[in-house]
């Protein structure tokens, strides 16, 4: 039970850090890498589920296998946001590696 | 045979029609056109045949493979699911043939000619994949399947949003896709409190599971922040006008009139159905504020643009507030009333906003630009299409006999029932409000231009301007069929019983 708190805690703190990171920093890079700690966090805390409902070493697979879609959704979510990255990197001199200094102007520029 | 007229196996069909048609247009490079068309007309077609199976057998429970839950994926018809289905296919149709319409507009300027086919190359199979989830969300009874769908319409909306191209358009639908990802992480966690309270993740099961108990509080607070997020209710809103306005033509139509109200959806019915017994007076109170909110700033913004798209944009913004104002007048009335201002709403928005899109489009596309200022003599140019403007316009403020004119009245008549006038102000003001963006471009329409008249290079195909007609049209005669989708709505929807027993004044 301690173990599954653990781990379930755990999985919220990574929810919280991803989300803060999503929130503060305005790079393009860092804000697909916070949702993807982000998605770790939930995953973590799916699979820390898995122990609860029947107890004893039994293993509930369901969690399972929403972990494993969510993982496939993550996977292909990731390579959209990072294409849509440098698409937005050519079109807008936005340095996508080096610092952050650069990448200011990428906030609002609406229409 | 497992294909009888009253199987429930006709139900995957809405699904997999458009998958199929999205994967082979990925196939084919030419006459992508008509292998979408097909797949539109079919999903209509289908539609209406489960509606007729709806009012003559009841509602249909499908679970695929054969897998009964909890383990298995159900599929589920009933009232409110069949009514957005319908919209779906209906504005599907026509931004069908409006894309037709817009990709095949000749252009002279090579490098735009080119990129024109490109974007059409990539547009069809991605609205498929779209109509997939959006037909899948509707219909399904399982709610992490639910999240599955979510991420379907959030990966396929982001990419068409990116389609146009431009710098502007490209920040807009990066930052649409972090928005939406946040949005379903939001609710898979939602989905985890669930699953950890109840072990299960069928609907109907956990309606009969779900009680009191603590984590439903949190997977309640979850599900809706997510869902708020996609939906874009202030103040969510935030990514939604550049997204929506910055995406070419066909892709703002389908964004604004389907996308947003598929989160809606959801979000409604975990609020009336699944999670109806926590809900408290104060959380719906809150809804409604934020809904208020939207109504008037939503129209206050959408009086300020200069630009015509990012004044339909904001336009959504304000008109999805009113789908929220619905929730705090449920407790007076019966369970039903609600639903059908709710779907009343919808079905009149997704109508007249696609109407209003495309013709904005159809404007972009013969003046090559859409400052409001400008807009003088469109409408000795394009007649059809400001006409078309208009009769969106009279629907969106809800003059009567729009659908909206319907839903208002009931929203005003259950506030005054239960003597919370304040929702009657705001109601008021928004459609006030409406009125004035609505017209302050239709002025413009009528202008004549001083010196030269414009030079048109090409007449628009009628393609760009009967579709915006036939779909502005139908918004604002909806009022007049009202019996029809109220029929359909009482039809086997299980949970209006349970909405609120007992409800208190």
């Amino acid at each position: 039970m301690i173990t599954t708190l653990l781990y379930s805690l755990t999985g919220l703190i990574l929810f919280g850090m991803g989300f803060f990171t999503l929130i503060i920093h305005s790079h393009p890079l860092r804000k697909i890498l916070a949702v993807n700690v982000m998605g770790t966090g939930v995953f973590l805390i799916l699979v820390a589920t898995a122990y609860i409902p029947l107890g004893q070493g039994e293993i509930d697979p369901v969690p399972h296998a929403m972990v494993l879609t969510g993982i496939v959704v993550s996977v292909s979510v990731t390579a959209l946001a990072l294409i849509l990255a440098c698409r937005v990197q050519e079109t807008s001199n936005i340095t996508l590696l080096k610092g952050t200094k650069q990448s200011e102007d990428i906030k609002e520029t609406g229409a | 045979m497992i294909f009888h007229v009253d199987s429930a196996s006709w139900i995957i069909a809405p699904v997999i029609l458009p998958l199929i048609a999205g994967l082979l247009c990925f196939l084919f490079n030419r006459k992508i056109f008509i292998i979408a068309l097909a797949a539109a007309l079919a999903n209509f077609l289908v539609v209406c045949f489960l509606i007729w199976q709806l009012l003559n057998f009841g509602p249909m429970r499908s679970y695929i493979g054969g897998w009964q839950p909890p383990l298995g994926i159900t599929l589920r018809t009933d009232g409110p699911a069949l009514l957005m289905l319908l919209m779906t296919a209906i504005t599907g149709l026509g931004v069908t043939l409006y894309a037709r319409g817009y990709f095949s507009h000749r252009i002279s300027d090579p490098v735009r000619a080119f990129r024109h086919q490109r974007q059409q190359r990539y547009f069809w199979p991605l609205w498929m994949l779209l109509l997939t989830g959006l037909n899948g969300l509707f219909l399904s009874g399982d709610i992490f399947n639910l999240y599955v769908t979510l991420e379907l319409i959030g990966i396929s909306a982001a990419s068409l949003a990116a389609l146009s191209g431009k710098p502007a358009s490209q920040r807009a639908s990066f930052r649409y896709l972090l928005i939406s990802l946040l949005g379903s992480l939001t609710y898979l966690l939602g989905i985890v409190f669930l699953y950890r309270t109840c072990g299960v993740l069928d609907l109907t099961l956990l309606r009969n599971l779900a009680g009191n108990e603590s984590g439903m509080g949190a997977a309640l607070a979850l599900l809706s922040v997510g869902l708020l997020l996609k939906t874009a209710l202030v103040p969510l809103h935030f990514w939604l006008p550049p997204a929506h306005a910055n995406a070419l033509a066909p892709v703002s139509v389908i964004l604004s009139a389907l996308v947003v109200k598929a989160s809606f959806y959801l979000l409604f019915r975990f609020w009336f159905e699944l999670f109806a017994p926590i809900v408290t007076m104060p959380a719906l109170n809150f809804m409604g504020t934020l809904g208020a909110i939207a109504i008037l700033w939503g129209a206050i913004q959408a009086m300020r643009q200069h630009r015509l798209k990012l004044m339909v944009a904001y336009s959504t913004v304000s008109q999805l507030g009113y789908l929220f104002v619905a929730f705090p007048l449920s407790r007076i009335t019966e369970g039903a009333e609600v639903w059908s201002i709710v779907i009343f709403m919808a079905l009149t928005h997704a109508c007249a906003k696609s109407a209003m899109f495309m013709a904005a489009g159809s404007v972009y596309l013969h003046l090559g630009h859409d400052r409001i200022k400008d807009l003088g003599g469109v409408r000795a140019s394009l007649p059809v299409t400001v006409f078309a403007y208009g009769i969106a316009g009279v629907s969106l403020m809800g003059l009567p006999p729009s659908g909206a004119f319907i839903a208002k009245w009931m929203l005003l008549s259950s506030s005054f029932a239960s003597s919370q006038w304040w929702w009657v102000l705001v109601i008021m003001t928004g459609s006030l409000l409406a009125m004035i963006y609505v017209f302050r471009v239709m002025s413009q329409f009528f202008v004549i231009p001083e010196g030269d008249v414009l030079d048109t290079p090409e007449p628009l195909s009628p393609l760009l301007e009967w579709p915006a007609l036939i779909l502005a049209l139908i918004s604002l005669f909806l009022g007049l069929f009202a019996p029809w989708p109220l029929h359909i709505l009482s039809q086997g929807s299980t949970g209006l019983a349970l909405i609120f027993p007992g409800a208190l004044p």
